[in-house]
């Protein structure tokens, strides 16, 4: 099992270090450094502020003073934000993402399972069909369509809730619904599909003849094993949250990581973007292996053949 | 058992049984091939049929409903910028918001300070403004509060112009921009699907055809490939390359194939090690019959659903970078870019978010349901 | 005097879009207290569907459409789900066929068991985990205590059954049924485990419903035997009426097919075409298109049950006064004259 971690750990080093090679150097490849904002320098100043960037190194010796400084968890310095290193600005704006994504992550997860398990229990009933139509709707209809009807109605017309800002819990309701949409109904659909499949396996006539009751039947034996899978799909979920966040967070003028993101490309601040691509991608490889631990400790099956799928 | 009857029959009865015709060995329902059971199993689910008929219409729609009127894709004129939608006919059921006439509600201490601020609102054209008093109000703060209906198109002499969902910010017309952009978003999903389709079955195809060594290599490759996350590489991609549609079919492509690799080599591995593939190399069938007999048809099934469920991701990811600013550049339009735009006069103008944003979720429900209802037709258990 | 078990005229069908399916139609037995049924029939012939129609655990589209199981006198099929699920397990309880999906992989063996015994006989769990140990040692399983807290996975085939076995007899049963316990295990674990339930049977004095398509496995255990077709049971008496002296062409059939190691020189028998289609019942006896002993009678009306002897009974034209005297087949008259020659004991050898 040690010997299994520690292989995962090495492959995800190994992926992390390329995705920080290949996007070091497609950065390079772009035009546009910190000068394009200040323009009326002279020379020697735009020597200053070249300097202070590194940006008068070599590229190998920039490469490799990059790379020095992410093992200590340094992303160099933003264009931008003069002066602010891009780890400042990473830890500022993660709490908000982090919170939205949270919560909208077990908010969406429990609705979902609860859709899936009435549509199972109820299997071709309207029940069933309200909640496959709910989960058909959630998994098309993008987010920021829903962010925008979500914000129409009770913002804009109904005046229940702020239209966007943060501080305040009001102020994640809306966002945290819109971002809930799509792993609620993606946990749904998984649900029922799992759980149909457990309700006609044989342990189950097993249980039944031993005479455990209808709800024994469900949560007992039912429920744990339709949700022992459901682990392996919120690795995609976590990066439909990310994707989601991005335009969540902009409609909704949230000081997160997403808004960040997109700011930073509308003013070309490449350490900034740079800086959260490498997190985004330390999160996805990150929650990727949890997961895969995860599903070993709580599946049986898995847990004596040495972690191995 | 009543012994009475069985004293009554008749004794001829009772000789052994001249057999007409041996009918226990018939099979009773009539048999059909895969195809035809997939077939049948699509057609009678009604979802699914509705679904594609809508999806054939919105193509149909992206190629000519942009003749349907004069006006193109890029001619800006300010003074026709921000017309509510207006339909012949339709134009004189009020509450369909077909009339061509923008209205709000407005509300002040008294009746005339509310009209007041709603008349500032509509560039102060008093003669093209109807006001209604909705409540009267005693004075206090905003008690009063009337509905201004402004009847733009007269106000701008437009009289005989019909804007049918309006215009945008720069005076072009939403109806010509709402279906190129649509044919955007579909060229651009159809291309990305097909090009996924393209290398993802031929490379998972040779590695589980050939296996050995080839598997072993291409399969490394892959693995690298899928832990880079699909978002990462795809906004990396986007920021290094010219904006436009190529550049985001590249981006939605350059990893995207490995999802098809790998399902087409899991499948051709199942099917490999089946018994009828194996009873079939025992009787010397050459490699090109069993590929095209038995690997094929048994696994295009689950390619076509894969590449279902493609389009509707490519169609999410094109809006996603559009909106984020990544993706088509202005003058062009895509629902993205459309939506991002409707976006900025959401409060104002509802109608430029309102159309492109049902449109992109209309067409994202059918593709769904249309892949929903493949996966049932290429399902055996499905079949009736 | 009143039988443990009695089943009356019971039908079951299944609802399907075809139509209805009558996969029982009108099924009498009954059994007494340490008392083993055998009901053997090709798939198909409606064994399964009856055993589950006991313990109303009938999948899907399934009901009971008429008739009566009397267990002790009182009628489960007017008893209630919630009712029945205080007499499942603990005074019927059942052994399935496939004992790799039919425990729950991601319970432990021990909970498994003790899950019964604290429902039904209200024990606490450290009483019940005391029982459930016993049962594992009674089942033949080495070290019952470190079993205990293993999954399913852990266990092989023929030991799992065992565990399946021990589930079902946790709260000793009056009526266990078996649906083809040994078919999904190797020959040599087969008859380790019906030595097991033989011996089982011996202690806890259960009666035991065997469901089987093997006749070697009926002769092994059973005391009656009743052969399905169709949905009907169409031979019913002891294991020496049923050997020895067939009635039916059906069980004439059965007994022909099967191999037997003294059989080498001589032809199987095998009946020819398939079980009919239960959508649409033919009229007359179901097995006439099969028979090639027929009568012209089989295509009018079905027969009804003849008495053979006291314990005997078949459905078959054959036994009624005006029908010609038929003999069975040469081969299966071999094989009668082997199994009375060799002991029904060694029946199965």
């Amino acid at each position: 099992m040690t010997r299994y971690i520690l292989r995962r750990l090495w492959y995800m080093f190994i992926t992390l270090f390329i995705i920080a090679t290949v996007s070091f150097f497609l950065m390079k490849m772009l035009p546009g450094s910190p000068l394009n904002a200040e323009d009326k320098l002279s020379e020697s100043q735009k020597q200053i502020v070249l300097e202070k960037y590194g940006l008068n190194d070599p590229v190998p010796v920039q490469y490799a003073k990059y790379m020095g400084g992410l093992v200590k968890g340094d992303l160099g310095i933003s264009f931008a934000f003069d002066n602010t290193p891009v780890t400042d600005i990473l830890v500022d704006r993660i709490g908000p993402s982090a919170l939205l994504g949270f919560q909208a992550l077990v908010v969406g997860t429990l609705l979902g399972i609860l859709l899936g398990l009435t549509a199972s229990i109820f299997r071709n009933g309207p029940l069933d069909y309200t909640s496959t139509t709910i989960a058909v709707l959630g998994t098309s209809i993008p987010s920021f369509v829903f962010a925008g009807l979500l914000q129409y109605v009770f913002a804009v017309k109904l005046g229940l809730l702020p239209v966007a800002l943060w501080g305040e819990f009001k102020h994640t309701i809306l966002p945290t619904i819109a971002l809930a949409i799509h792993p609620m109904a993606t946990a749904a659909r998984f649900t029922r599909t799992e759980m149909v499949e457990v309700l006609h396996s044989n342990y189950i006539t097993t249980a039944r003849a031993k005479g455990v009751t209808e709800s024994g039947i469900i949560w007992k034996h039912g429920l744990r094993n339709a949700l022992i899978p459901l682990v392996t799909v919120i690795g995609p979920m976590a990066v439909s949250l990310m994707t989601g966040s991005m335009v969540i967070e902009q409609i909704f003028a949230i000081p997160g990581i997403g808004e960040q993101f997109v700011t930073s490309v509308m003013v070309n601040d490449y350490p900034t973007i740079m800086g959260t691509t490498l997190m985004f991608a330390f999160l996805f490889v990150a929650i990727i292996l949890v997961i895969d631990l995860l599903y070993g400790l709580i599946d049986p099956r898995i847990r004596l053949a040495g972690g191995s799928k | 058992m009543d012994n009475k009857n069985q004293n009554n029959i008749p004794k001829e009865l009772f000789k052994p049984l001249v057999r007409k015709e041996d009918t226990s060995e018939k099979i009773s329902s009539p048999s059909r091939t895969f195809w035809q059971d997939a077939r049948r199993t699509l057609f009678s689910n009604k979802m699914a049929m509705f679904s594609i008929f809508i999806l054939v219409a919105i193509i149909l729609l992206s190629i000519f409903a942009p003749m349907f009127n004069e006006y193109g894709n890029d001619d800006q004129d300010l003074s026709r910028a921000k017309l509510p939608p207006r339909v012949p006919v339709l134009e004189n059921v009020s509450w369909l918001g077909f009339d061509g006439t923008l209205s709000g509600k407005y509300t002040g201490n008294n009746v005339e300070a509310a009209t007041a601020k709603a008349i500032a609102r509509y560039d102060n054209n008093e003669d093209f403004i109807d006001i209604k008093v909705v409540s009267e109000g005693d004075g206090s703060r905003n008690s009063a509060e009337v509905k201004a209906t402004y009847h733009i198109y007269d106000a701008k002499g437009l009289e005989d112009t019909y804007f049918w969902i309006g215009t945008d910010t720069l005076g072009r017309d939403q109806w010509t921009r709402l279906w190129l952009g649509t044919r955007v978003s579909l060229i651009i999903a159809f291309v990305a699907a097909a090009i996924d389709l393209l290398i993802g079955v031929s490379y998972g195809g040779i590695s589980g055809f050939y296996g050995g060594r080839v598997d072993n290599i291409l399969q490394r490759i892959v693995e690298v490939l899928v832990g880079i996350p699909n978002l990462v590489i795809i906004l990396l991609m986007m920021l290094v390359l010219q904006p436009g549609i190529v550049s985001i079919v590249i981006a939605l492509t350059i990893t995207g194939w490995t999802g098809m690799a790998r399902i087409v080599r899991g499948e051709i591995l199942k099917v490999k090690s089946q018994e009828f593939v194996l009873a079939a190399r025992t009787l010397g069938t050459p490699n090109g019959t069993i590929i095209r007999k038995h690997l094929i048809p048994n696994i295009s099934g689950i390619i076509i659903i894969n590449t279902m469920f493609t389009i509707p991701g490519a169609i999410f990811f094109e809006a996603f970078l559009s909106f984020i600013g990544l993706g088509i550049v202005p003058p062009d339009a895509s629902l993205g870019s459309l939506i991002d735009i409707g976006f900025d006069n959401m409060s104002l103008y509802p109608y430029m978010l309102v159309f492109p944003a049902i449109l992109i979720s209309v067409i994202m429900i059918a593709f769904n349901i249309v892949g929903d209802g493949l996966r049932d037709a290429f399902d055996p258990k499905m079949h009736k | 005097m009143s039988k443990l078990l009695e089943v009356k005229d019971l039908k079951v069908s299944f609802d399907t879009y075809n139509g209805e399916v009558q996969a029982v139609r009108g099924v009498s037995f009954d059994l007494d207290k340490g008392e083993t049924l055998a009901i053997v029939g090709e798939s198909g012939s409606g064994k399964s569907v009856t055993s589950m129609a006991l313990m109303k655990l009938l999948a899907g589209q399934g009901f009971i459409k008429e008739g009566q199981v009397l267990l002790e006198g009182v009628d489960l099929v007017k008893k209630s789900e919630k009712e029945m699920q205080k007499i499942r397990g603990k005074d019927i309880s059942m052994v399935f066929q496939d004992p790799m999906t039919s425990l729950n992989p991601t319970m432990k063996i021990g909970n498994q068991i003790m899950e019964g015994l604290i429902k039904h006989q209200n024990m606490n769990r450290e009483n019940a985990k005391k029982r459930a140990i016993e049962l594992l040692n009674q089942v033949g399983i080495p070290q019952p205590e470190v079993r205990m807290n293993q999954y399913p996975h852990q266990f092989s085939g023929g030991m799992r059954q065992r565990v399946v076995i021990a589930i079902a007899l946790a709260c000793n049963p009056k009526v266990l049924i078996a649906d083809e316990p040994t078919t999904a295990l190797d020959v040599t674990i087969q008859a380790q485990i019906l030595e097991l339930m033989k011996e089982i049977q011996k202690e806890v004095d259960s009666a035991i419903i065997f469901i089987t398509h093997d006749l070697g496995v009926v002769a092994n255990v059973a005391d009656k035997v009743a052969v399905m077709y169709a949905g009907k049971i169409i031979e019913m008496g002891t294991v020496d009426d049923i050997f020895y002296n067939p009635k039916h062409p059906y069980t004439w059939g059965l007994l022909g097919s099967m191999p037997t190691p003294d059989s080498t020189d001589e032809e199987l028998y095998a009946i020819p075409g398939t079980p009919p289609n239960m959508l649409k019942p033919p009229v007359g006896d179901a097995f006439a298109p099969r028979n090639e002993f027929a009568l012209e009678i089989d295509t009018v009306m079905e027969p009804p049950m003849f008495k053979v002897s006291d314990t005997h009974y078949a459905a078959t034209w054959l036994l009624h006064p005006d029908a010609p005297n038929i003999e069975p087949p040469e081969t299966v008259k071999q094989r009668m004259q082997g199994f009375a020659n060799t002991g029904r004991k060694d029946g199965d050898k």
